[in-house]
């Protein structure tokens, strides 16, 4: 995972990603810009965000959810 | 007696969509369409840990702000484990100060190798020739470039290419040979009798009426 550390937390582009989410529900490339990441790692690092139920997916945009909030303190 | 039966594959054509994949890299699990929207550089290598590859390397990461500028990622692959690509590039990096900033696949299934034609068993049974695939950001196959084990690849070509694509795309011209950026660019050439006759009117220099340049 390049978001999310075995241990699970997550790494720094992953914590990066997150408090773009934390700021408000964005599309890809609105969190990549936020972020400050290429577009293909934030598309790549929301999908595994989505599947470890830290962020969660509506059409094309993404929102940040309890447990993501938990992560970022 | 057992059949032995031989998978034919197409290999991918200029013009086409380029195969899809979702591949393990050392930036985390990819597919192509996280790519949409920004040129592609997909490129091969035969394996980590060996000399000319790690030349290509060290000039890949140098043009790739150059690459960025245009819009364009870069995207390695060869059959070596994610283990070994990060081995091999922190290697590159202690040793010559150059960062790899770009991902590599871990194509140890070899499905993205087949899938784009890059096992070529009369040079090698196991490692990937070096090919380049330039892929548009509508994920068109645009050139693809095969070099031998032996031949460590041009950068300063793969720009070329690049500028010529975008300069064709943004213009609709052509590039005459050796083109580089701020050189004269070919106009199309006419289809009909009538467009003949007008075009060498019109101000390009001409050699004859199918052979117009033009500055932009």
């Amino acid at each position: 995972m390049a978001c999310i550390s075995p241990d699970g937390k997550p790494t720094k582009s992953g914590a990066r990603m997150l408090r773009a989410l934390n700021s408000g529900p964005g599309s890809p490339e609105e969190i990549a810009k936020d972020a400050g990441l290429p577009l293909f790692r934030v598309r790549s690092g929301l999908r595994e965000l989505a599947q470890a139920g830290l962020a969660n997916q509506k059409d094309d945009r993404y929102e940040i959810t309890e447990k993501g909030k938990g992560l970022i303190g | 007696m057992e059949e032995v039966k031989e998978q034919v594959i197409s290999l991918p054509r200029l013009g086409e969509p380029a195969p899809a994949f979702e591949a393990i890299t050392t930036h985390g699990v990819l597919k192509l369409e996280d790519f949409k929207g920004s040129w592609l550089v997909l490129f091969s290598h035969p394996a980590d840990f060996t000399p000319v590859c790690t030349t290509e390397f060290i000039a890949f990461a140098e043009i790739y702000p150059e690459l960025q500028k245009r819009g364009v990622e870069l995207l390695g692959l060869s059959v070596d484990s994610v283990s070994s690509h990060i081995a091999w590039t922190r290697n590159v990096e202690e040793k010559t100060g150059t960062k790899i900033p770009f991902p590599i696949i871990a194509d140890l299934s070899k499905e993205v190798s087949l899938a784009y034609g890059m096992l070529h068993p009369g040079q090698s049974k196991t490692e990937t020739v070096r090919c380049v695939f330039i892929i548009d950001d509508k994920q068109i196959i645009r050139t693809i470039l095969y070099y031998p084990l032996t031949t460590g690849r041009n950068m300063q070509e793969i720009l070329r290419i690049i500028d010529a694509l975008q300069t064709t795309d943004e213009h609709k011209v052509a590039t005459p040979a050796n083109w580089k950026p701020g050189d004269m660019v070919v106009v199309p050439p006419p289809n009909t009798q009538e467009m003949a006759e007008e075009r060498v009117k019109q101000g390009y220099e001409c050699v004859d009426w199918y052979l117009c340049k033009k500055k932009l």
